[in-house]
């Protein structure tokens, strides 16, 4: 027997609940209470979606504990599990600085709405209270016998409700293609490739890329060698198929030391002879 | 304690996510405070189901959770392709059709 049914199960006592339902109430409820607060108070969307979370949660222990373990479950599933995520993922992509302006937009919106809100709440409240006030509750141990919940709501999803439970799927599939549509970009002109990116950089007088920090370039051809900070040039920063002043001053120079290598090759078999 | 009070507690939240609605500006969190007053009408309905003995009402809130996710779905891509368009998630800066 898991907790929650543990907690749900027991005689109801005229109209009243068991006790171990009463304590998960009194400890869920303000939850759920500052959590749907706190979304609405916190200037950070992140800090809202992450309140909603907590009130969503205690929501499915709420039906957890009210004999509905399968709505229960689909509540932390779908809605914290799928909804949520969606949620925070657009949330990430729309920019999650874009925090609420503080600015009145119509004079006295905010006071007239908190009255409304305070208004509707003592309207509903006081109105369910009085007509469901001594009811006692029939509950659902007959339904649910046995763990057999999902059962139950399976033989009335797929007897009364099958027509409504086939229009669900038109509407998924309605809103999976809606949402393809929308969220589709057309691409302006063709699609860049590799090739395009290379031609498009030959042509701009600048193939090579910027110099690196630290590395002083006094030119901007790809012959040119970088600088080490001591102002000799680097010779591996050019390309030994690059015509290059630097590479033919260093062919200049492997010619000499050849000549003078050969010289003195001259000069010492001469003085052996 | 009785199941009714179930029900004032989802009345209190449908208030604060209508005043939520009423009162902030960023898109997002309206949005968010749509789904929380969809959550406290799942809760008034799971309460009206066990108080009457019957599973309806669970029923109905099964199917209300469908219609919430393909709402989210497609309201996300809306807020998408609004802010692609205009830079901005704020309802305030959404006011082409009233000019």
């Amino acid at each position: 027997m898991s907790s929650a049914q543990l907690l749900a199960s027991g005689e109801l006592l005229h109209g009243d609940v068991p006790l171990g339902e009463a304590i998960a109430f009194w400890v869920f409820g303000p939850i759920a209470l500052f959590g749907a607060l706190g979304m609405v108070l916190a200037r950070n969307a992140v800090h809202s979606a992450l309140s909603l979370v907590a009130t969503m949660m205690s929501l499915g222990v709420f039906y957890l504990i009210q004999q509905g373990p399968f709505l229960g479950l689909v509540q932390v599933i779908v809605y914290t599990g799928a909804i949520m995520i969606l949620f925070l993922f657009v949330l990430m992509l729309v920019g999650r600085d874009s925090s609420d302006s503080l600015v009145e937009v119509l004079r006295g919106q905010r006071t007239a709405a908190v009255v409304l809100g305070v208004g509707f709440a003592v309207l509903v409240g006081a109105t369910v209270g009085h007509a469901i006030g001594d009811t006692k509750p029939v509950d659902l141990d007959a339904q649910n016998a046995g763990g057999s919940n999902v059962q139950s709501i399976a033989q009335l999803l797929f007897t009364k409700y099958l027509m409504a439970f086939e229009l669900t799927s038109a509407l998924l599939i309605t809103a999976a293609v809606g949402a393809m549509v929308l969220a589709h970009v057309e691409r302006d002109g063709r699609k860049r490739t590799q090739k395009s990116y290379a031609q498009a950089r030959i042509r701009s007088g600048r193939p090579q890329p910027l110099s690196p920090p630290g590395v002083m370039s006094s030119g901007n051809h790809i012959g040119t060698p970088a600088l080490l900070p001591d102002g000799t040039p680097l010779r591996e920063s050019v390309s030994r198929y690059v015509p290059s002043p630097l590479h033919r001053d260093a062919q200049i120079e492997q010619l000499e030391r050849a000549r003078v290598a050969e010289r003195r090759q001259a000069d010492a078999l001469e003085d052996r002879a | 304690m009785n199941p009714s009070y179930y029900l004032i507690l989802s009345a209190l939240l449908f208030t604060i996510g209508a005043v939520g609605v009423l009162v902030r500006r960023n898109v997002i969190v309206v949005f968010m405070c749509v789904e929380l007053m969809l959550n406290a009408v799942n809760l008034t309905l799971v309460t009206f189901s066990r108080i009457n003995g019957t599973l309806d009402g669970q029923i109905m809130a099964f199917f209300v959770m469908v219609v919430a996710a393909a709402e989210v779905v497609v309201g996300l891509a809306i807020i998408m392709s609004i802010f692609r368009t205009r830079r901005s998630a704020s309802v305030d800066d959404a006011t082409l059709l009233k000019y």
